[in-house]
């Protein structure tokens, strides 16, 4: 096939046409669910196998990248604008856990929204979402990039706040667009800049310009930090994670395919995908590190004591993400993309399995709520059990493996490894080990803390979704043992590792796992006896615990430096000022001015028809006199 | 002062008293019949001019004057009985509608 790039794309773009169109109130509910579901479905996994039949295709020839062009957006003078598709490797991998995972994540919603009434508006946007990050990953060009960066943004928007009706829901949605948009001024300035400079913005070509012996004139620092900007927005980092826990607010299966698999990994995509940029960025690198490490140890605190069992999984995504930016902020690209990679498996299988805990018990996400729920749905808690192992880096699931490379390469990477940036992302991996475990205890083990109405019906959940979560479980527990990195290699080379830090790494391994254990042990030995211990240590630290559970006030710092002067500013200066007073104020001064100087002159109108007719006269003897005199 | 003359002189003071009539008197028929006299000036100033050229057509002018004369008043008259059955009266100071 010729096409098979774009058809990957476009499949399902027509999904969402067709559900769209067809199955919503909208279209007139011309077709039934039998039909989105497969149609939703469906095109998802096609896309999925025609990535596959790329990969194939790749590899016989020779990893020579496949490129594609779709469609000529437009020609300004001699610069030509393309729309075309790159599948190398790194896309590859990209493509294939979008795909995968995100027809999973539709299985499952057949099963988990199925008494939604908007079911077919839930299918139409998922594969909007879908098509969108799929244009964001295959994109060559920067600009096509950009377009799948926003639209993932819009269809993220509409999931969150997919049950509108919530006012809450809505805001945030709104939340999750406008802190996007923020990131996103910096991503256009950085492209801006690299447009101006190399007059391209194909990614390839980019990478090739900063890879040569004259580096092209702009400060690759300036470029590197701008694109971060917009990175931190789509990936949650310090400053910009906020949206990212409140959009725990859409249905669960969406947070799975945005916080999981898609979305939330656009950023450190991006920047492995302009490595070239970063490895001749040190400062830029650095910050990248600094901020990912700050955001994993940040978000990994507050997840100690979050009781929504979707608030945990939110900040712990954002933790991980922090990891996946320290990888990528001492050059071990492949590294960041592998745990993208495990980080998919299970995380999708976290949220999921959370799903399925909330849909058995009716709605409850309280953690405090619940309890004992092992062996009333086995399943949920068996794949949620691997997952919870694996994301906690206990060997040899595949959490282990992309964690431990990330540690290894934060602590000796010739480019900017350091043993504070190990110190603080060890720390944050024993509170995700410990975190989790906790999540783990409160919700399975234990006596039941359920109401009697809920604990009555409870029940497992149908084969759609547990089937998906045993494929995602056995995928987290064997993901890792794929080198990705060293599959990337080749594009993606691994820094150097400092030599004489060489002999450290069988002793980080163990340190590491180790610290995976502590973790499970601490869960176990606070929550184990019935959380008694837990309670005595949150009433010892009362004002810790506090600021914890508050996240650190953060969204109210910001509402209060930032929200609530710009709508001082919006409502005083702009509103009041300048529409009311300086543009409806000139508008209606005229319009007065003209009023008033129409009453004045309509005086001279009497009405007196003599002496019209006498003004008349006096007119033309003045003319006649006028040119007796004058001619 | 020759005949002409009498006759131009004649037919300029139809028209001032014509005009004057026009002007300051407030009965609208009066001011219809004023009219007249303005137009009969004029009239009058054209046959003498007609005469003292010997070409007949200041004369012939004269008859289509009194033609849209004619129509005008048979116009004008209406008017004015439309306007007195709505105030009973003829004073033209009563209709100031226009006023601005």
């Amino acid at each position: 096939m010729k096409h098979v790039l774009t058809l990957i794309v476009v499949l399902p773009l027509v999904g969402f046409l067709l559900n769209g169109f067809l199955a919503t109130r909208f279209g007139g509910n011309r077709v039934g669910k039998g039909f989105v579901t497969v149609t939703a479905c469906g095109l998802p996994i096609v896309s999925f196998l025609l990535a596959v039949a790329c990969l194939v295709r790749l590899q016989e020839a020779g990893y020579q990248p496949l490129i594609e062009t779709a469609y000529t957006w437009a020609v300004i003078g001699g610069k030509s604008f393309e729309i075309s598709f790159y599948f190398d490797r790194l896309t590859a991998v990209m493509t294939l856990i979008v795909t995968g995972v995100g027809s999973l994540i539709h299985i499952y919603s057949a099963g988990y929204m199925k008494d939604d009434e908007s079911y077919a508006r839930y299918f139409a946007y998922l594969n909007l979402f879908l098509f969108f990050m799929l244009m964001l990953v295959l994109g060559r060009s920067l600009l096509v990039l950009f377009v799948g960066w926003e639209g993932v943004g819009l269809a993220s928007y509409l999931l969150i706040g997919f049950w509108f009706e919530d006012p809450e829901k809505a805001a945030a949605g709104k939340k999750a667009f406008i802190v996007n948009r923020i990131g996103d001024a910096g991503f256009l300035l950085g492209m801006f800049l690299l447009y101006q400079t190399l007059g391209t913005l194909d990614m390839d070509r980019i990478n090739a310009a900063f890879n040569v012996a004259t580096l092209p004139a702009v400060s690759a620092s300036l470029v590197g930090i701008l694109l971060f900007i917009g990175a931190t927005g789509k990936s949650a980092q310090i400053p910009l994670y906020v949206w990212l826990p409140d959009a725990m607010a859409g249905p669960t299966p969406v947070s799975a395919l945005i916080h999981a698999a898609t979305m939330v990994t656009a950023g450190v995509y991006l920047i492995a995908r302009l490595s070239g940029i970063y490895l001749h960025a040190p400062g830029a690198s650095a910050l990248v590190a600094g901020i990912g490490a700050a955001t994993a140890f940040f978000a990994a605190t507050i997840a100690l004591v979050q009781t929504d069992i979707k608030k945990v999984l939110a900040y712990s995504t954002v933790s991980q993400l922090g990891l996946m930016f320290v990888a990528l902020g001492v050059g071990a690209y492949g590294v960041a993309v592998f745990h993208v990679y495990t980080h998919a498996f299970f995380k999708a299988c976290l949220f999921l399995g959370a799903g399925s805990v909330i849909h058995a018990l009716s709605g409850e996400q309280d953690i405090m709520k619940m309890g004992g729920l092992a062996k009333k749905i086995p399943v949920t808690f068996a794949t949620f059990a691997i997952a919870t192992a694996a994301i906690a880096g206990i060997p040899p699931l595949a959490g282990f493996f992309s964690k431990d490379e990330i540690l290894w390469f934060s602590f000796a990477s010739a480019r900017g490894g350091s043993t504070f940036l190990w110190l603080v992302a060890s720390a944050a991996s024993l509170m995700t080990s410990f975190y989790m475990f906790r999540l783990l205890w409160l919700t399975f083990f234990g006596a039941s803390r359920m109401s009697h109405d809920v604990a009555h019906h409870v029940h497992e959940s149908p084969l759609s979704m547990t089937g998906v979560l045993g494929v995602l479980a056995a995928l987290s527990a064997i993901g890792g043992f794929f080198a990705l990195p060293h599959f990337l290699e080749p594009m993606l080379p691994l820094p150097d590792v400092v030599p004489a830090l060489h002999h450290c790494e069988k002793t980080l391994i163990g340190i590491a796992v180790v610290l995976a254990f502590a973790g499970l042990a601490a869960a176990a030995y606070l929550y184990g006896g019935g959380a008694r211990r837990a309670t005595t240590l949150r009433e010892r630290f009362p004002l810790a615990h506090g600021l914890l559970l508050g996240k650190y006030f953060i969204d109210e710092v910001y509402d209060f430096l930032i929200s609530r002067p710009l709508l001082w500013l919006s409502e005083r200066v702009f509103l009041r000022l300048g529409d009311r007073v300086l543009l409806d104020g000139t508008l209606n001064g005229l319009a007065a001015w003209a009023q008033r100087t129409a009453g004045s002159l309509g005086r001279i109108q009497t009405g007196n028809l003599q002496l019209y007719a006498f003004l008349a006269l006096a007119g033309v003897v003045v003319a006649l006199v006028w040119t007796w005199a004058h001619v | 002062m020759d005949k002409i003359q009498v006759l131009l002189a004649l037919s300029v003071a139809l028209f001032a008293v014509g005009l004057l009539g026009v002007v300051i008197r407030r009965n609208m028929l009066v001011m219809l019949m004023c009219m007249e006299l303005m137009l009969n000036g004029v009239n009058l100033s054209l046959v003498t001019f007609s005469h003292q050229l010997g070409s007949t057509v200041g004369a012939v002018l004269v008859f289509l004057i009194f033609v849209v004369a004619t129509a005008e008043i048979a116009i004008a008259i209406p008017i004015v009985l439309m306007l007195v059955r709505q105030k009973h009266t003829l004073d033209i100071n009563t209709f100031t509608n226009l006023k601005g």
